[in-house]
Order: C-alpha cells, then structure tokens, then sequence
C-alpha cells in the first residue's frame, strides 16, 4: 500500500517540488532586495498578497488580469510541444485586436453575438498568421523562431500604432487615438454574480481543450515527435514542416485571441492601451508552467495577482510600478536555473526513467 | 538635424541620413561586437536588451552622481559584465538552457533599470560631448553633420582589433574552437566553461557600455522608452554578419541608416507614415535574416556548437 502511494507520488513530487523551492529562494532574494531599496519584506509581501488575492474585489481584479495571461501564456505553450521558443505574443495581441476592431465596426448593425463572434475569429487568425510566419520561416528558411517572433512582435506593434493614428482612427478620439467604437451594446458582458468578464471562461476553455488533445490525442503524441526528434518524426511518416508551423499558428491564435477579446469586454475599441505587457508576462506564465496548457491557468491566476498587486504597492508605500516585474524577473530566473536540480535527487527516483520534458529538449547549448 | 535638411535642400537628406546612420549604429555596432564574441564562443545570449537597457539606467545614474560622463561610460560596462557573469555561470549549469536564460534577463534588466532609474528621469547628468570632425568645412550644416561621437570611434578601433584578435592570438584561437568543437577545445587543453563565462561577461560588458551611449549621448538623457529592441537587433545583426567584427560594424551602419530614415523624413515634414518607417529596422532585419539563413544548411562561419543556428 505504501509502496503504491510512493510511486504513485513520487514522480510528480519532484515537478512540484522543485519549482516550489525555487520560488521560495526567489521570494528570499526579493526580500533582500526590497530590504537592500529601505522597504520592509513583509509589509510588500502582505501588500502583494492583499492586492492580488486579499478580498473579493482584489481577486476579481486578479482574474480580470488573468484572462488575457492565460491566452499569452498558451500562446508560448503550444508551440513549445513542437519544441518552438515563440516569444513575440504581444504583437500577436496587438494585430489581432487591431483587426478584430475593425471586423467589429465593420459589424457593429447586426446581432450583438454575430459581432462578437466575428470579432473573436478574426482575432485568432490574425494572430495565426502573425505565428505561422515564425514557423514558416523557421522551416522552410531556417530563420530561428525566436528572433523572427520577436522582431514580428515590434511590427505588430508598429502597425498597431500606425494605424490608430492615421488609416483607422475614428476622428472622433482626439486625446487618446483609437478606432472606432464597436458600441456598448456589442460588448462580451460579465460572468453573473462577477465583475469579471466572459474572457475568463474562453481562456480557461482554451487551455483545457489545448490539455485535453496535447495529453490523449494522437495529434499531442505527433507535436511531442516533432518537438523531440524532428528527424525521427520525418521517419515516422509526419509531415514536420505542417506540424511546426500548425503549432505555432495555434499559439498564435490564442494571443490574437487574448487581443480580441481585450477589445471586445475592456476596451471597445483598439488602442495604444492593448499593448499592455501581456504577451512578455505569458512568456514567464508558460515557462513556469512548464509548458503545460493545464498548469497555465494557476500560473497565470498568481501572476494577474501579482500585477494586480502593484498599483496598489504603488499606492500604499510609494514603490515604483515596476517593482512587481522585478519579482517577476527574479521568479522567471530562478526556476529557470532550478531545472537543473531536476533528476539530480535520487529521492525522487522510484526506478523508472523520467520523461524528457517538452521545451527544455529542443536547444541546448 | 532640422538645420541641414532646411538649408541644403534635398541634398540635406542623404547627409542627414548618413550623420543620423552613425549615431544610430553606435549602440548596435557595440551590442553586436560584445554579442559577436560570446556567440564565438558557442553561447547566445539573448538578454542583451535587458542589459542595454540596465547599463543606460547605471550610466547615467553614475554620471549624475560622479559628474563624470566617462566614469558612467564605465559603470555602465561594469553592470553589463556582471549581468554577463550571471548570465555565464546560470547557463553552465546543467539542463539549463541559454535562450530560456536570455529571456528571462531581458524581463529582468528591464525591470531592474526601471525600478532603480525611476529617480533619474528628472535630473540632467553630464552627457558626452562630440568630436567636431567637420572643421575643414565652412558650411555649419557639414560641421554638425561631423560631429562623431567618440564611442563609435571607439567601437571601429574595437571591431578592427577584434577582427586581428580572433585571427592572430591565443585568446581569439581559444574562444573559436571552444566555439566550434567542444571536443575539439578540451583535446587541445583549453577549458570550456570559463571560456564561455568570460565571453559572455566580455560581451556583456560592450552591450552596457553600448547602453551608456542611448542614455549619454542620444537621445542623451534616462526614459522607459530609451531602447526599442537594439538589444535584440543586435543578436539578428550577428548572424547577417556571420560573426566578423568587421562586417558587425558595415551591418551596425546599414541598420542605423534604417534607424535613421524615419526621423529623416519626419524632420523634412514627411509625418504620414512615420509610424510605419519606424517599424524599418525590424523588417530590414526579418528581410537580412530570412536573406541569410538557409533550411538544411550551416550558415558559413557559424560557430559549430552555437544552439541558435543548430537544426
């Protein structure tokens, strides 16, 4: 009976418990150095939790922010499987909101859902399109996907501006330069009982349904093959090139996705204020994550906590705005340096060879 | 910049893109110079922008508080290579990767220089001042056309030394093979580790200084919004020069003129697309990288051991 629990637990001990030391040691060396800038830990880590989770309307604050970081996180989690480092979320965003406004302007007369679902869907191949130009690149050029992400994600950006400034810009903003309004009656509405928008549940749906085909479909065995061993795969029968750049155009979509629907129930229209830091926070979600569609969404409900959090850091102790990505930054880097502890503890190792995990096989320098 | 597009007409454009290509090449020609030696090594680090970025923020605190805009130029350097440091040893660990790292030191630099520099953006540190190389001219346009700011002389002396370091001495040989072959390198009794470490804190090292120059020359004061992907320019810039110093400095030119289109024309009162001129520089660099590389192939000259470029 205990022998059953052990190798039933131990395996996943080690996946959960590493990373969980390794935030502790993040938590330490950002209470050295908030103690280092004259402020006390403990009143910021209170202040951090109070603002992220302490009452209800924290929280629902918290999953308001949440919703766009499950998206961006996914969004670096799929193409990950394919073994893909696709960073360039943010334009993603960007692109697919900028479209998705004008496709909800174009429909702003006809049925309030016919808006929406139009908006949704231009938005997600939008930022299909923007991604897929990574893995095309990536296969048929040999362009390294990260650059060429990145570099696509400063486009984006770009364009996003340009357009709201010149060609798409409803003469009718004049501080803030936008498009034109998709109107209040088109707007995705709130969750009942919740100031929390409907985004929330498409995000989550999106990562349970990425889980769900990555974990028991053969098509999650097949980006698994190709992530692993490209070669091996070509081998095998797949088709790499069409799984690469499909992978990637679906990370793709859920960040243009996450664009569409920032417009759609926050904004209501396109403007400079989309390009908020989503996609660089999704990077961290996924990345801590593990590349895991599921773990995504706790990982993307602490980290909007901990976005949520830094107004009002800002507001009780005077701390700059970016205090919160400098806890961040710290907690990205050093579960990224603990990978290295993984299978190092015999502890964790009931006899069976663990699995090499998607992501962290790809390069290796 | 104003002036000489005003008084020479259309003849001002192309000076006034070449004085614009040279000082928007110094932060790339030195980022991409630093990165050029640690990707020599076999290692990318791609967190360059948060470096950038942390070196212009300790460059220009440490002019405020020194009075001295060359002791910045050094501080700057000094938190580069320790970023380096960081950056070198973290990848040496085993199962750890070094774009994953890079990543993360891009959201960590940028956060770090914004959260230590949020008393800077007021107060005006001494900047560094220009070397006047137009005085033969009589035409005031030509003479602020050739005021050269001494870091890209600096970074030229750097490329061309560089160039004859890598070929001719025991240092440039080591960092090649390490670079090329582990194997190869541990055989002839050079040690891997350390050499990369030190590669990486050299080109940390150039990327702050290459940082100290956005905020103490131009635009020459500390603001969140000082680097627009330089840091990340300079990697792709690397590879177009197929990791020669020499072409580092023709491609860090080709690059700043790119950068210096939009303001170019923005100055000549052409304001319609300047939004889209200034997206230039990325889609120059896509277009160079999508020119270079090629599917199934080494591009010539990579290091071997470089993940970047490995299939």
């Amino acid at each position: 009976m205990y022998a059953g629990i052990k190798r039933f637990l131990l395996p996943i001990a080690e996946p959960v418990l590493v990373p969980t030391g390794a935030v502790l040691v993040a938590m330490l060396l950002f209470a050295g150095f908030i103690a280092l800038v004259g402020q006390s830990p403990p009143e910021v880590f209170w202040i951090l939790y109070q603002g992220g989770f302490g009452s209800s309307f924290s929280l629902q604050n918290t999953l308001v922010l949440a919703s766009p970081l499950i998206l961006t996180g996914l969004a670096v989690a799929i193409p990950a499987q394919a073994g893909m480092v696709i960073i360039g979320g943010e334009g993603a965003l960007a692109v697919g909101a900028l479209l998705a406004a004008v496709a909800g302007y174009a429909l702003h007369d006809t049925a309030p859902f016919i808006v929406q679902l139009g908006m949704l869907t231009v938005g997600a191949l939008t930022g299909a399109l923007w991604f897929g130009l990574s893995g095309w690149l990536r296969n048929y050029r040999g362009v390294n996907e990260t650059i060429s992400s990145l570099l696509l994600s400063y486009m984006g950006i770009a364009l996003l501006n340009y357009c709201i400034q010149g060609p798409l810009r409803d003469p009718a903003s004049t501080n803030n330069p936008s498009t034109r309004p998709i109107g209040d009656a088109n707007m995705i509405g709130n969750i009942p009982g919740l100031d929390v928008h409907y985004g929330l549940i498409i995000g989550i749906v999106c990562a349970l349904i990425a889980w769900f085909v990555l974990k028991f479909t053969t098509i999650g065995l097949a980006l698994r093959a190709v992530g692993g061993n490209p070669r091996a795969a070509q081998m095998a029968g797949l088709r790499v090139n069409i799984w690469v750049v499909g992978a990637a155009a679906m990370g793709g979509a859920a960040a243009g996705l996450s664009g569409a629907i920032e417009v759609a129930a926050v904004h209501g229209d396109a403007n400079s204020a989309i390009v908020a830091g989503y996609g660089f926070t999704g990077i961290l979600v996924a990345f801590i994550a593990r590349q895991n569609p599921l773990a995504v969404i706790p990982v993307a409900i602490l980290f909007g906590g901990i976005d949520a959090a830094g107004s009002l850091l800002q507001r009780r102790l005077d701390m700059p705005d970016a205090t919160v990505i400098v806890f961040q930054g710290i907690l990205f880097v050093v579960i990224l340096a603990s990978d290295t502890f993984l299978g190092r503890f015999r502890f964790f190792k009931p006899g069976a060879a663990s699995e090499p995990k998607p992501g962290t096989a790809g390069a290796k320098s | 910049m104003t002036e000489v597009t005003e008084s020479l007409g259309w003849w001002g454009l192309p000076i006034a893109i070449l004085a614009g290509a040279i000082r928007a090449s110094t932060p790339f020609l030195l980022v991409s110079l630093g990165e050029c030696i640690t990707e020599k090594s076999g290692r990318i680090n791609l967190g360059l922008e948060g470096v950038l970025m942390m070196g212009a923020m300790a460059g220009y605190g440490a002019s405020l508080y020194t009075g001295s805009a060359w002791l910045g130029v050094l501080a700057a350097g000094v938190v580069g290579a320790a970023l380096g440091l960081l950056h070198g040893i973290l990848c040496s660990l085993k199962r750890v990767n070094d774009i994953a790292i890079g990543i993360s030191f891009m959201l960590l630099g940028t956060g770090l220089a914004f959260f230590l520099g949020k008393s800077l953006i007021q107060p005006q540190a001494p900047t560094l001042s220009s070397i006047p190389f137009g005085f033969w001219s009589d035409s005031p346009q030509i003479q602020s056309a050739l005021q050269i700011n001494p870091l890209f002389l600096l970074g030229i002396v750097l490329a061309v030394l560089l160039h004859f370091a890598f070929l001719r001495t025991r240092w440039g040989l080591r960092i090649r093979i390490v670079g090329d072959s582990e194997d190869a390198a541990r055989a002839m009794g050079f040690r891997v580790v350390p050499t990369r470490i030190m590669a990486t804190v050299f080109g940390g090292f150039l990327a702050g200084v290459g940082g100290s120059f956005l905020s103490l020359y131009y635009p020459g004061s500390w603001s969140e919004g000082l680097s627009s992907g330089q840091g990340i320019m300079a990697v792709a810039l690397v590879i177009f020069a197929r990791w020669e110093p020499l072409r580092c400095l023709w491609a860090s030119l080709l690059f700043g003129a790119a950068g210096a289109l939009g303001p170019a024309f923005q100055a000549m009162g052409l304001t319609s697309g300047f939004y889209l001129l200034n997206a230039l520089p990325y889609v120059l660099t896509l277009v160079i990288l999508i020119l270079t590389t090629a599917p199934n192939r080494k591009i010539s000259g990579a290091p071997g051991e470089l993940s970047l470029v490995r299939q």
